[in-house]
């Protein structure tokens, strides 16, 4: 079996507010294989971005990752020095933010900002070269007439465009790994089916794996080979995309698909999942999502931090009830 | 932009006679009246009503403001500010012979003040809430609260006085002494009115780079494994200068006051001592000079401040209804 491309295990990040600390990721752990596309799902506030945020050394000052490990093509990046991280930020990993409006530098032009990525990681390449080559970024990534757009700056841009030009940076120095963290959440949904099938495409071409922070579970459906369900800074289960929408072994999960509206079924009412997201600095004993539970009506067992178990090959649940729900789906 | 710049030159030719409306209505309501004061009440020997009216009708004084102000305002576009009242020369001359201490004095304190206060500003930001942070904040405050005139009799007190390192007095020493002297005159006033100004840059410059820091897209050079020198002094620096601009174009009127008061107090011979010596002789023609060149200057920053801002700033234009 190939190792994974990256390893995240048992990772605690805690970010320092007035009057504590507060607990964003509690043991969250997840892998990615080379070439694999993982979708990584979960409500606001489930600890999707803080973890990856901890595992590039992105944390705001606030942030700090208390425990945990992390390789990444056999690194451990936790290990790193700050200086050894830039190495690998950028070259090895591209990143496309969720708002394109907010994440590009508004006083510099598109094409500075990639070619100042190109040129951090690839010593001797001239301002020609490192220009000519945003031009083909550009174009690969659907931007017409690249050479002209490269000078113009972000506001010039329209969201979609700016997207594109994200995508062109993160993929500049042809990173084994994308991380895309809600790339089309501020997109028309027209734009959204063309960025999604944009960065299919990059990923395929450079053979890159690509994580894909989500909450919509229609992009996870289409984009994304395997799923990693996040809830109150821990995953709750882990398997293929097909297992995930069919078989459910988590109740949150289960939850998540049951409020998605479906094609040909009218309904006056989406069922929800009850309840909020549990406030990071008060979670409940035990398991964290047994307040929201359908499943759970306050059994005993709910009082213990349930473990992660393989319910089926590559198929991994944290929940008590588990069995309960295959057998449901069996009735 | 070449037609921003002409549309506003003809804005502030409109705002200029404004003010100079104002400033003629305000010189009548000023209590005194310059005939009285060139006719000395105790020297003089006769019928000093009859002099006293005779000085008014040879200044015009006699005349109806209207007739006043038009007569001036139709010199004034011709370049003639007309003569002093109490020493007859023309104003310009004056003015010309008082602007070059006085932009001597602004200059080197403006430029003291942009290089103290916005890298400390940015530097607390960059280190907030630990002692560095503490002492900027500090620091800016004493020199945002303590007047500019109470800082200058310390200095005066103890570089003058005590140590006996600086002049306190004067532009140069009596007879000239060479470019070395005429610094060493300098550094008080200079360094006051650049304390007393930084003040406020450090705070401005504190926020604007805090406001930066915050930005999604330092995240986004951070992603692409940039050093921290070049996320900070590349990106955050540049977005962070531009609120900048406006803040020191807005505050050199407030260098102007404060030149005034430096000026008076290190008998320095600038415009500000000129002002404030006309007031007291009620020397209009010198006045009204002097506020036109003040007004002047404080359109000139705007619209220097605008121009700046469009060359760093890419996503402003100036052009149409958006400038």
């Amino acid at each position: 079996m190939t190792e994974p491309l990256l390893s995240i295990e048992n990772l605690v990040t805690e970010f320092r507010v007035e009057g504590g600390v507060v607990p964003a990721v509690n043991g969250a752990g997840y892998h990615v294989m080379p070439g694999e596309t993982v979708g990584i799902v979960g409500e606001s506030g489930s600890g999707k971005s803080v973890t990856v945020a901890s595992v590039l050394g992105l944390l705001p000052s606030s942030g700090r990752v208390v425990s945990g490990t992390t390789r990444f093509a056999g690194r451990d990046l936790l290990a790193l020095r700050e200086r050894e991280l830039e190495q690998i930020r950028g070259r090895d990993i591209g990143l496309v933010f969720q708002d394109p409006m907010t994440a590009l530098n508004p006083v510099m032009t598109i094409g500075e900002q990639i070619a100042e990525g190109l040129r951090r990681h690839q010593a001797g390449l001239s301002r020609r070269a490192a220009g000519a080559r945003v031009a083909e970024l550009l174009a690969e990534v659907g931007i017409p007439s690249p050479k002209e757009r490269a000078r113009q700056y972000p506001h010039q841009f329209s969201g979609g465009m700016r997207q594109r030009a994200m995508i062109a940076m993160a993929m500049a120095n042809r990173p084994r790994l994308i991380i895309a963290d809600e790339p089309t959440t501020a997109l028309d949904v027209t734009i959204q089916a063309q960025i999604l099938d944009l960065l299919r495409r990059v990923q395929r071409e450079h053979d890159a794996a690509l994580v894909m922070i989500t909450h919509d579970l229609g992009v996870i459906a289409e984009m994304t080979e395997r799923v990693v369900v996040m809830y109150a800074g821990r995953v709750v289960e882990t398997a293929d995309v097909d297992s995930i929408f069919h078989r459910p072994r988590h109740p949150y999960t289960r939850g998540l698909l049951r409020s998605l509206p479906r094609l040909g079924e009218r309904r006056d009412e989406l069922p929800a999942i009850g309840g909020q997201p549990p406030d990071p600095r008060r979670l409940p004993d035990g398991c964290s999502f047994r307040v929201r539970c359908d499943l759970s009506g306050g059994r005993a067992e709910c009082g213990f931090q349930p473990a992660l178990t393989e319910v089926a090959a590559g198929h991994v649940s944290a929940c008590h009830f588990h069995a309960e729900l295959a057998a449901e789906e069996v009735a | 932009m070449l037609s921003f710049i002409i549309r506003r030159l003809a804005i502030s030719v409109v705002v200029l006679a404004g003010i100079s409306v104002l400033l003629f209505v305000l010189l009548q309501l000023m209590p005194g009246d310059p005939a009285e004061m060139m006719v000395d009440p105790f020297s003089f020997s006769g019928d000093r009503a009859a002099a006293v009216q005779q000085r008014r009708e040879e200044l015009g004084l006699d005349q109806s403001l209207f007739v006043q102000y038009v007569r001036w305002i139709g010199e004034f576009v011709q370049g003639n500010l007309g003569f002093s009242y109490s020493t007859q020369r023309p104003v310009t001359e004056i003015m010309l012979e008082r602007f070059g201490p006085t932009a001597r004095l602004m200059g080197t304190g403006l430029v003291i003040a942009l290089l103290v206060g916005i890298p400390v500003g940015i530097l607390a930001a960059m280190r907030r809430n630990t002692a560095v942070d503490y002492g900027a904040t500090v620091l800016s405050l004493i020199a945002i609260s303590i007047p500019s005139f109470f800082v200058a009799l310390i200095g005066i007190y103890v570089f003058g006085l005590k140590l006996g390192w600086l002049p306190t007095a004067g532009i140069n020493s009596a007879g000239g002494g060479g470019l070395a002297d005429s610094l060493r005159h300098l550094v008080l006033p200079a360094g006051i009115l650049g304390f007393a100004l930084a003040g406020p840059y450090v705070r401005y410059a504190r926020a604007a780079m805090l406001e930066v820091l915050g930005q999604d897209y330092l995240t986004t050079a951070r992603s692409k494994g940039l050093a921290r020198r070049r996320v900070i002094g590349r990106h955050a620096l540049h977005n962070a200068l531009i609120p900048l601009v406006t803040v020191v174009a807005v505050q050199i009127p407030t260098l102007f006051a404060g030149a005034v008061i430096i000026e008076q107090i290190f008998a320095w011979p600038g415009m500000g001592r000129m002002a404030l010596d006309a007031v007291r002789a009620r020397d209009y023609p010198i006045l009204l000079g002097f506020v036109m060149a003040v007004a002047v200057l404080v359109l000139l920053c705007n619209l220097i401040a605008d121009i700046a801002y469009a060359i760093i700033d890419p996503r402003i234009r100036l052009s149409g209804a958006r400038a």
